[in-house]
């Protein structure tokens, strides 16, 4: 068997944004001085004339891209999730989001495989934060091939897209011929007990946790839900009915997120037990990233424990 | 300026000052005091120089123009009206749930409006970025925004300055609405932004400090602002908040309420009175 290509999403984010430079001409990149952490700094060196740094300024990062995109520029701006979404939370909201304004938010460093740098860096909100704003589109690759793909169709997408990177190197679960699709998850296991519905990095790992549940004879369906905002109702709705219950996995706080995102969808057309793999409302800490997503349950063990009993609530 | 032109400019303030008050009168709120004191900075703009076409309001090259302090949307839609942008009689609509004319100006509704604004602080930066845009394409168009005084507390305001120096954006200019008041009290009470042109010139703008009633002085403010080529202006304006109703100046109650039909009569008797006197002139 090959080597596992590992790659960090942010990575394939700064290449992508390179190839769409020599595409689109009138594509302009912010950073907020995290130039060489969000690899926009991949941009900055192949198109200087069209890289601003807007200094550690978040908030005016928002507005100045606002700003250009009224004047015919796509824009993408970057920096961190927590100080993205986090930060600017109100400045996306009001000279973003309302006038629907045509700038590309790329928040690298999302959830706690931010590692050493700690809480104050690891952003498990920004979903939810986002996903409150009307017309909002979000989404969360889950390695590097979907990522380029998503920043292309991003690109491509009128209006305001929140994209989410890691700053951890994560392993490939696509080839080349994986279609990406704005809206729409998709199916990468075929099960009858129970739906794993996860995203992010947590997509390689609920993989594993198929594996896991399989060896206990447990048949397990599997989808990727890189699009958290316009949610594919339908895709989960689906899951529900062939299944009768659901966990979801994310690298994000349980509220909020695409767990929440599902048990909206089902308790409103089709309810079914759901169980909720994530970060349990609590702050992060500081350690390699690896160990901190073991602390906190983001694994496959995990994932296969909450199916088990996601299982058992199902036929209570 | 001559004569002439004054009168005219200020024929156009009073009808941008009725519309105001003809607007939050009908809409049973809104904010008249800091709507009021904009109104000769806003007239001279929209008549005598922004490059704008009421028949293409999204032209590419049209100079660009945002009001940061959001909350004197009637002042802005006044002289949009003025200009022809829309039916002045729609001014009646203000804040009401089925008008284009919402409570603070959205882009997307209102022809004229170059961006949505209302939440302090913001909308300087979309004008940043707007001069940006104009310096990365040649300098095709000019960029003015007004904030407020009290606004100046926002942070972003001095976020979006320092970026706006250290990036030569001399099509920008800002100009600050000082009227000395905002919702709790003066300007001092609250939190202080004063020395206001010092800020300013601290963070790289080439500062004029100006009475914002006065055409000759806006003018020739424009006017040095245009001839800058390396920095930003800021124009500090000395201003009335309620200017032209005279139980509305100088007055903090009425940053943001509106007058009952008595005092709405009583505005528009005066603002009347005005316009005969000057054109009795």
């Amino acid at each position: 068997m090959a080597d596992i290509i590992k790659t960090a999403t942010r990575e394939a984010y700064g290449k992508a944004l390179v190839e769409l430079g020599e595409k689109k001409e009138n594509l302009i990149v912010l950073d907020a001085d995290l130039a060489a952490a969000t690899k926009t700094g991949m941009f900055k060196k192949a198109f200087p004339d069209r890289f601003i740094d807007c200094g550690i300024a978040e908030s005016n990062m928002i507005g100045v891209a606002a700003g250009l995109a009224t004047a015919g520029y796509t824009v993408f701006a970057s920096s961190f999730a927590m100080f993205a979404a986090g930060r600017a939370f109100e400045q996306i909201r009001n000279t973003l989001a309302y006038p629907h304004i045509n700038v590309k938010i790329g928040a690298t460093h999302a959830g706690i495989s931010v590692g050493e740098d700690g809480a104050s860096h690891q952003c498990c909100e920004d979903i939810g934060l986002m996903r409150t704003i009307p017309g909002m589109t979000i989404l969360n690759p889950a390695d590097d091939v979907e990522a380029r793909l998503a920043v292309l169709a991003a690109a491509e997408t009128q209006g305001p897209v929140y994209m989410r990177f890691g700053r951890l190197a994560v392993p490939r679960v696509f080839d080349e011929n994986y279609k990406f699709e704005i809206g729409k998850g998709v199916y990468l296991n075929e099960g009858t007990d129970v739906t794993i519905i996860a995203t992010g990095l947590l997509v390689e790992r609920a993989i594993a946790a198929v594996e896991l549940l399989k060896a206990e004879g447990i048949s397990a369906a599997l989808i990727n839900m890189a699009t958290i905002k316009p949610i594919d109702k339908e895709i989960i709705l689906d899951a529900a009915k062939k299944t009768g219950c659901i966990v979801t996995a994310e690298e994000h706080n349980v509220i909020g997120g695409l767990g929440s995102a599902v048990c909206e969808t089902v308790s409103e057309a089709y309810p079914v037990p759901v169980l909720r793999v994530g970060v349990e409302d609590v702050f992060g800490r500081s350690g390699p990233a690896l160990t901190l997503l073991e602390l906190f349950g983001l694994n496959a063990a995990n994932i296969a424990e909450k199916a088990k009993r996601a299982i058992a609530l199902k036929n209570q | 300026m001559d004569q002439t032109e004054k009168k005219k400019l200020a024929l156009t303030a009073c009808e941008v000052r009725k519309g105001i008050i003809e607007g939050v009168f009908n809409a049973e709120s809104g904010h008249p005091g800091g709507s009021l004191s904009i109104a000769e900075v806003l007239t001279y703009l929209y008549v005598k120089e922004l490059r704008v076409d009421p028949k293409d309001p999204k032209k590419e090259d049209r100079d660009r123009f945002v009001l940061s302090k959001g909350h004197a949307a009637p002042a802005l839609y006044a002289i949009l009206a003025e200009r022809g942008f829309f039916p002045k009689e729609d001014l009646k609509t203000l804040r009401k749930p089925d008008s284009y004319l919402q409570g603070h100006p959205n882009m997307n509704y209102v022809p004229g409006v170059d961006m949505s604004t209302g939440s302090l602080g913001q909308g300087i930066s979309a004008a940043v970025g707007m001069a940006l845009a104009s310096k990365l394409q040649g300098d095709p168009f000019r960029v003015y925004c007004i904030v407020g005084d009290g606004e100046l507390g926002e942070g972003q305001v001095w976020e979006a300055s320092m970026f706006a120096a250290a990036k030569h954006l001399n099509t920008l200019t800002v100009f600050v609405d000082n009227n000395n008041l905002q919702i709790d009290g003066s300007i001092e009470e609250v939190n202080s932004p004063y020395p206001i042109p010092e800020k300013f010139e601290a963070f790289g703008f080439n500062v004029i400090e100006i009475d914002g009633h006065d055409y000759d002085a806006i003018e020739a403010a424009v006017e040095a602002a245009k001839r800058e080529t390396e920095k930003p202006t800021a124009v500090i304006m000395k201003t009335i908040k309620g200017k032209g109703v005279s139980y509305m100046e100088d007055a903090v109650g009425w940053h943001g309420s509106a007058p009952n039909a008595e005092q709405y009569a009583a505005a528009m008797e005066e603002l009347n009175a005005q316009s005969a006197a000057l054109g009795a002139e």
